[in-house]
């Protein structure tokens, strides 16, 4: 059983489509390490029973040609899925039955994947250390009372902890890449626009993008192959011509030019991930890459410009959650208490401080001030990567601007906790694709990401460099198994 | 427009002009829902008109239904005005029950339609009203408060619908010009199929704001907003009300404080729903969930092709090539079917028999009967027989009468009618002299009057003849063969 959940997502395909391996027995070792690891908290919401009974349906006349065949997976509870709880981690939501499925999980059934629970999630997503959920915080395997990170936490942990050989999770300012660097697993958020916003619930609609959470980078590719499609019920879903992104990888990337951008050192950053950033430079050098330094001016004003649009088109789709269609209704003796008593209850502090700053930003005569000013330099921002790749084709950064923390350590400080997210937001502010990759680890033998930011729709190219990175870096996790019980 | 016909207020020695504009909101005539697949219906039962994205479940996107844009581009186009090629849908944040988003998508700073203009038919002359500009925006669902003592019932039937705000400049100046503005503007949107009118349904219904200021001021006054009224006599009640209301206000030497005020329609009254303090944030800003409509010229210049002959021309067209007087004209192509009816009659009878007897019998019969010129019980092809029948001498203009009352409840075709009732004219000269000759044979004292002086008595002639021939007999030759025997 130790076996199965130390495969990795494309060996077990390998293994059930040669009928070495039945869903049924690879459902049932998942399962049974799930139970054992309960006090990390991964899952909101388990799907065991159905897991099982899809699993034994799939070994009787499942359709081996799938590219998830009888794959058991967990999801970060953003997703909505049919007929099974959906709570974004918040209170408001935690009665919710959805009578649909988001696109995204869709597509991992109809390739033949099967669910197996809803993994932990920052509360609408609103969070770095997975601490701001209903459901309370998750810990990371990586170490006792660590920070799996955020948003999605509950994917990572779950992940690294391998209790789902591959996840997906959400990613608005760093929502998947900041997790998978402090678990020490490879989280992509591809290009805005690949992969459907239908059904999930959403936290920054320009922002909000669902991307895979993988153990290496090509379980990564598998799983885009899947999830990456057009679909006619976004409108800002791109039609473009998708990659075979798992055939297609190659780890020659010999006259790539690989753009090291200035303004990602930043004060303060801690001499590890100093010294991270500059061994993947001399990485992509041995691999035959040319490394050219480039500047991302406005850089800077990423993270407060960040902390206005996302927040400002949160307190507009956080508007429907009143206590009068579904979810958590408290009482009152109007609509208008009844409004306030519901949301008051229904919304952890920093969903509610998020819907503040949003509501503020967007008021009457502090919209130019903030919002538009917000917007102008998004533009700015997306313009400077636009110049960049004139001569660059990908740019290296770290994942973040340290290792994971301890629990409790930033819920304090709001500003340090957004500061985690200072090298994923210029990212999602300009819609690109980027990858996180394990590449190294701190003092503490917690895991440390470096990330590769792509040119728009040019997801192969970042899972070529990365693929071949990792093949160098063979990083590896070595955890303890400590959490088992 | 002439002095004396204006709309003005009268205080001592002080006059108020009246200022208007007009909010108008119609319903976009759509099988589904702007930004849903859901159907429209009107009347369904509550809740049965209901998507997931319309009840605002998690997850759930706006997609653009791209017939409604069409509608809107289309009666931009019949309103002469400019068509954006790029604009923007925001959303307006506010809270209510029947709000499931929380917000509206709408049209703040780029609507899908600029400026236009409509052009109303006054008693002595045309007046160009301008339109500043038309955008597309969702409907709320309904709050119903008087079937549950403890509870308010929401219906979402509505939510999502697509309404076209259209806005007009402050250009109206009399309850009268409202009503012709709203005919106008509802004749031009049937005509283009983008809107059925239909203000008992809610199809069209208005926001109306009044401000007034003194004959010859330059400077508008203070406006008062008055939502959501839903006809055209209510809108030139609240206007008169409110109007005259101002006025006391300022003789007074108060001054109109700007709010939005509702019209209640028992009392007869405006009062004030909430004051410009009070006045809602909306907080928009463009929807993330869609991209920016973008429209390229070959989409607009196909919908182009598919603008029919609207009102304006389809008058011009009438006045001169059925030389129509413009008040004939008017009515007849102020609605689209009446001017099919019209043009159908006249394929094959006389124009100006037409013109009278469907402005005149139709109309009188459809008024009565409360129809639709499409429910007539006189076709178009019965109709133009009758003319026909009157034209060519197979009856008189009287007879005709009674041949239309007959076919108003029959529907049958007049030539049957008259052949059936030998309702025929008596035109055989021979036979109207025989008759003639017997009538002066038996009236000689009424004879010898006539021919002494007393004109009057021909009348008296032709009525004994027409009674001799049950009102038959062709009245010219009656009267031309009266006329050689008396003389």
């Amino acid at each position: 059983m130790s076996d199965i959940i130390n495969l990795t997502l494309s060996a077990l395909i390998d293994k059930i489509k040669k009928k070495e391996l039945s869903a049924q027995e690879i459902t049932n070792a998942y399962i049974a390490r799930a139970e054992k690891s309960k006090n990390l908290n991964t899952y909101i919401t388990t799907d065991f029973e159905n897991a099982i009974e899809k699993a034994k349906k799939f070994d009787e006349k499942g359709n081996f040609e799938y590219k998830l065949p009888g794959v058991p997976l967990a999801v970060k509870d953003l997703f909505c899925t049919n007929n099974l709880k959906t709570t974004a981690g918040s209170k408001i939501l935690s009665n919710f039955i959805p009578s649909y499925e988001s696109t995204v999980t869709q597509h991992l059934w109809d390739e033949g994947a099967i669910l197996l629970g809803k993994l932990n999630c920052d509360e609408f997503a609103m969070g770095s250390s997975n601490e701001t959920s209903f459901f309370g915080n998750v810990e990371s395997p990586v170490g006792k009372k660590v920070v799996p990170g955020g948003s999605s936490g509950g994917s990572a942990s779950a992940l690294a902890a391998k209790l789902t050989p591959a996840t997906i999770g959400t990613d608005t300012g760093g929502s998947i890449r900041q997790p998978a660097s402090f678990t020490g697993t490879v989280g992509l958020k591809p290009t805005y626009g690949s992969c459907s916003r239908y059904g999930i619930v959403a936290f920054a609609s320009s922002l909000d993008q669902a991307g895979p959470m993988t153990q290496d980078v090509s379980d990564a590719a598998i799983m885009l192959d899947v999830i990456s499609k057009y679909d006619t019920k976004d409108s800002t879903s791109v039609n473009f011509k998708r990659g075979d992104y798992f055939k297609s990888l190659s780890s020659n990337i010999k006259g790539k030019k690989i753009g090291i951008p200035k303004e990602y050192r930043v004060d303060g950053m801690p001499k590890e991930i100093e010294s991270l950033w500059q061994d993947g430079i001399t990485l992509l050098k041995n691999l035959g890459a040319k490394i050219i330094d480039i500047s991302l001016p406005h850089t800077n004003y990423a993270l407060p410009a960040y902390y206005i649009v996302a927040p400002a088109e949160a307190s507009s789709n956080l508007a429907r959650y009143d206590g009068v269609k579904y979810g958590y209704r408290s009482t009152g003796e109007n609509l208008i208490s009844m409004y306030e008593n519901t949301r008051s209850e229904g919304f952890g502090d920093e969903v509610k401080r998020r819907i503040m700053i949003g509501t503020y930003v967007l008021s009457s005569g502090y919209y130019d001030a903030y919002y538009l000013k917000a917007q102008k330099i998004r533009r700015l921002i997306k313009n400077d990567f636009d110049e960049a790749y004139k001569s660059v084709d990908a740019i290296l950064t770290p994942s973040t601007p340290s290792s994971a923390f301890k629990i409790g350590d930033k819920t304090d400080d709001p500003v340090s906790m957004y500061l985690n997210d200072i090298f994923t937001v210029p990212v999602n502010l300009s819609g690109l694709p980027a990858i996180s990759i394990p590449a190294g680890k701190d003092k503490n033998n917690y895991p440390l990401g470096l990330q590769l930011i792509g040119k728009a729709f040019e997801e192969q190219n970042l899972l070529n460099i990365s693929y071949s990175m990792e093949k160098e870096l063979s990083f590896k996790n070595n955890l303890q198994d400590w959490w088992i019980k | 427009m002439s002095k004396n016909k204006e709309y003005l207020i009268k205080r001592g020695n002080s006059e108020y002009e009246v200022i208007i504009g007009l909010e108008v909101h119609a319903q976009v005539l759509s099988k589904s829902k702007l930004f849903s697949d859901s159907p429209t219906n009107f009347g369904a039962e509550p809740n049965t008109q209901v998507s997931l994205v319309d009840a605002a479940f998690p997850g759930m996107l706006p997609v653009i239904n791209e017939f409604c844009i069409k509608q809107a581009v289309k009666t931009g186009i019949g309103l002469n005005a400019a068509i954006n090629k790029r604009s923007i849908f925001d959303r307006k944040n506010y809270f209510y029950a029947d709000l499931p988003q929380g917000y509206q998508i709408s049209q703040y700073k780029d609507p899908i339609v600029g400026e236009g203009s409509i052009l109303l038919d006054l008693p002595d002359g045309e007046k160009k009203v301008g339109i500043e500009r038309l955008h597309l925006e969702q409907d709320a669902g309904k709050s119903i408060h008087d079937i549950d003592p403890q509870n308010t019932l929401v219906d979402l039937n509505r939510s999502g619908v697509a309404l076209m705000e259209i806005v007009s400049k402050p250009d109206l100046r009399s309850p009268e010009e409202v009503n012709l503005y709203i005919k106008k503007l509802r004749s031009i949107m049937r005509y283009l199929g983008t809107c059925d009118g239909n203000m008992q349904e809610g199809s069209l219904r208005a926001d109306v704001n009044v401000s007034i200021r003194k004959t010859g001021d330059k400077n508008l006054g203070t406006r008062c907003e008055i939502k959501n009224v839903n006809s055209i006599k209510f809108m030139q009640m609240a206007i008169e009300y409110e109007a005259n209301r101002q006025a006391d206000i300022l003789e007074e030497g108060g001054s109109i404080d700007q709010e939005t005020r509702l019209f209640d329609t028992k009392k007869n009254e405006t009062r004030s729903m909430r004051s410009k303090e009070d006045a809602h944030d909306y907080r928009y800003f463009p929807d993330p969930d869609l991209l920016p409509l973008e429209l390229t010229d070959d989409f607009i210049s196909k919908i182009k092709k598919e603008i029919p002959e609207l009102p304006d021309e389809k008058k011009k067209r009438f006045v001169e090539k059925f030389k129509l007087t413009p008040y004939e004209a008017n009515i007849l192509v102020s609605d689209i079917e009446t001017s099919k009816y019209f043009e159908d009659v006249i394929k094959n009878s006389d124009i100006k028999l037409a013109t009278n007897w469907i402005t005149g019998e139709l109309f009188a019969l459809l008024n009565d009967r409360n129809l639709e010129i499409s429910q007539s019980p006189i076709s178009s092809k019965n109709l133009s027989s009758l003319i026909n029948l009157i034209k060519d001498g197979t009856i008189s203009g009287k007879i005709a009468k009674t041949v239309f009352e007959i076919m108003a409840n029959e529907s049958k075709d007049p030539k049957s009618i008259i052949d059936e009732k030998g309702l025929k004219q008596q035109s055989d000269p021979n036979k109207i002299e025989k008759i003639v000759d017997d009538v002066i044979k038996e009236n000689p004292k009424n004879v010898e009057l006539f021919k002494s002086g007393k004109d009057k008595l021909f009348g008296f002639f032709v009525g004994q003849v027409m009674k001799k021939t049950d009102g038959k007999a062709n009245p010219k030759l009656v009267n031309d063969i009266l006329k050689k025997k008396l003389n």
